[in-house]
């Protein structure tokens, strides 16, 4: 589903990601974690090239980027579309409701018929447990329920692959719940295929097929959640889990 | 003080003097209604089209188009609207082109408003965070689309204030044209007391009119607001 190889990206003379290769089957779901600066948030943003990286290849479903070659606007948008995007700050559209948040995308960039895209966005958001709030708007929700539109608006694309970028770090600790069960949902039920960036040891225990760890631009470490959690073969892994786990 | 009470003394005066007032009333307004208000919407719509163009301009990634608006926005805000005025419509007819009045007066205050509101749509534009450029691209919207659906529509709440100063502003400046011979509301006024000498009368009851123009945009101006904010936590 998902071959990277070689990827490297640099701001500047700052080299973030110092080649990293990694792949990806159908329906796996990935956890990143690592320390603050190792690159993870960077790795997921190439990957749906909001940064467009510096070296090597990307591949997804078949369609492959190189990055050694200068990349067309046009591809990246059309790249672009293979992955739903989940971030941190929900990044939600604060002038429109939950429903039209949704409904935005497939209307404007997919050319769906309004009646229709408002049928799916209204199947979604009650998906993610939101079917009485679809016609609020953003700051009328609360940060889980502002996230949940967030997945909700991501998946209205039909991505092939999911990219949560630290989806539950800045909620209140009571709310991350909700957001976690949709996840799981989405992973268990549907079989999505997803990279998700986040400190949620739990989550990482309960759905990831495979932990990686990342430190200083590279993968240092990667296995089962048992394997990492339980037996890290790295110092530097096992002094990171003793640092988030106290 | 003493000229004030020799009026309010004076029956004959004070009923010439609402004579006066009452009978320039209406050239007045209609100077007002048939040019000012016209002259300052055609301009204002015209001039914010100039200044969004103008905005995306100062924040493309090509140079090019970068120097033309700074250029741009230098030259007009760094000469006085009344010479800009005057090169347009005494100064180009030296070159064969001769323009109306009216018309010259759109052209100049289509550029000041382009100039002076650019910024203001800039510094809009820049108060939206990144993150709403970034879920727009990850959603597949080209930086038209993202533009148009996401960015602009908020950034039109935070210039709301501002444009409505550059608004009020434009109104009043319109006032200008009468010297190069829009017969506008204060030629009106101007015309009328170079016929009865009444200038103080004539030139406050002009101030006045600018001033209930003005009073009502500022209700207007509230009233957007509110639409506006419709989706912001009171």
């Amino acid at each position: 589903m998902i071959n990277i190889k070689n990827l490297h990206k640099s701001f500047g003379d700052l080299e973030v990601l110092r080649g990293i290769d990694l792949e990806v089957e159908q329906g796996k779901v990935i956890v990143l974690i690592g320390p603050s600066g190792s690159g993870k948030t960077t790795f997921l943003r190439c990957l749906n090239l909001l940064e467009v990286p510096t070296d090597g290849t990307i591949e997804i479903d078949r369609t492959v980027m190189d990055f050694k070659k200068p990349v067309k606007k046009k591809s990246i948008t059309s790249f672009r579309s293979l992955t739903g995007m989940v971030f941190q700050t929900y990044n939600l559209f604060p002038h429109k409701t939950a429903l039209e948040n949704v409904m935005e995308g497939p209307i404007i960039v997919k050319n769906i018929a309004k009646h229709q895209a408002k049928e799916t966005a209204t199947a979604l958001l009650s998906k993610v447990g939101l079917g009485e709030k679809i016609d609020f708007y953003p700051f009328q929700l609360s940060g889980g329920q502002q996230q949940r539109v967030g997945i909700a608006r991501a998946l209205a694309m039909e991505p092939k692959v999911m990219l949560f970028d630290e989806p539950t770090s800045a909620l209140d600790p009571e709310l991350v719940g909700d957001v976690l069960q949709v996840m799981k949902n989405l992973a268990k039920e549907e079989g999505m295929t997803m990279i998700v960036v986040t400190h949620e040891m739990r989550f990482a225990r309960e759905v990831a097929d495979e932990v990686i760890f990342m430190d200083e631009g590279k993968i240092m470490e990667r296995g089962t959640p048992g394997q990492i959690f339980t037996n890290p073969k790295e110092a530097r892994t096992r002094k990171f889990l003793n640092l988030i786990q106290g | 003080m003493f000229l004030l009470s020799n009026i309010f003394n004076d029956p004959e005066r004070m009923n010439q003097l609402v004579s006066i007032a009452q009978t320039s009333l209406y050239p007045m307004i209609e100077g007002a209604i048939k040019t000012t208000i016209p002259l300052t919407l055609i301009t204002f719509v015209l001039g914010l089209i100039l200044a969004v163009l103008t905005a995306l301009a100062r924040l493309s990634s090509i140079k090019f188009f970068q120097i033309i608006a700074r250029v741009y926005v230098s030259i007009i805000r760094g000469t006085p609207l009344l010479v800009q005025l005057f090169i347009i419509f005494y100064g180009l007819p030296n070159l064969g082109v001769t323009i109306s009045p009216f018309i010259s007066a759109i052209i100049g205050f289509s550029l000041s408003v382009g100039a002076y509101a650019s910024e203001i749509i800039r510094a809009s534009i820049l108060s939206i965070p990144k993150g709403q450029w970034e879920a727009g691209y990850s959603i597949g919207m080209t930086y038209t689309q993202a533009l148009k659906r996401i960015i602009l529509p908020q950034a039109a709440r935070v210039s709301i204030p501002p444009l409505s100063n550059t608004f009020i502003s434009l109104l009043k400046d319109t006032s200008l044209a009468s010297l190069i011979l829009v017969t506008e509301l204060f030629r009106k006024a101007q015309e009328i007391a170079a016929k009865n000498y009444e200038f103080l009368l004539l030139y406050i009851e002009a101030a006045a009119l600018y001033w209930i123009f003005c009073t009502i945009l500022s209700f207007v101006q509230g009233y957007i607001e509110d639409r506006l904010n419709r989706y912001v936590a009171k």
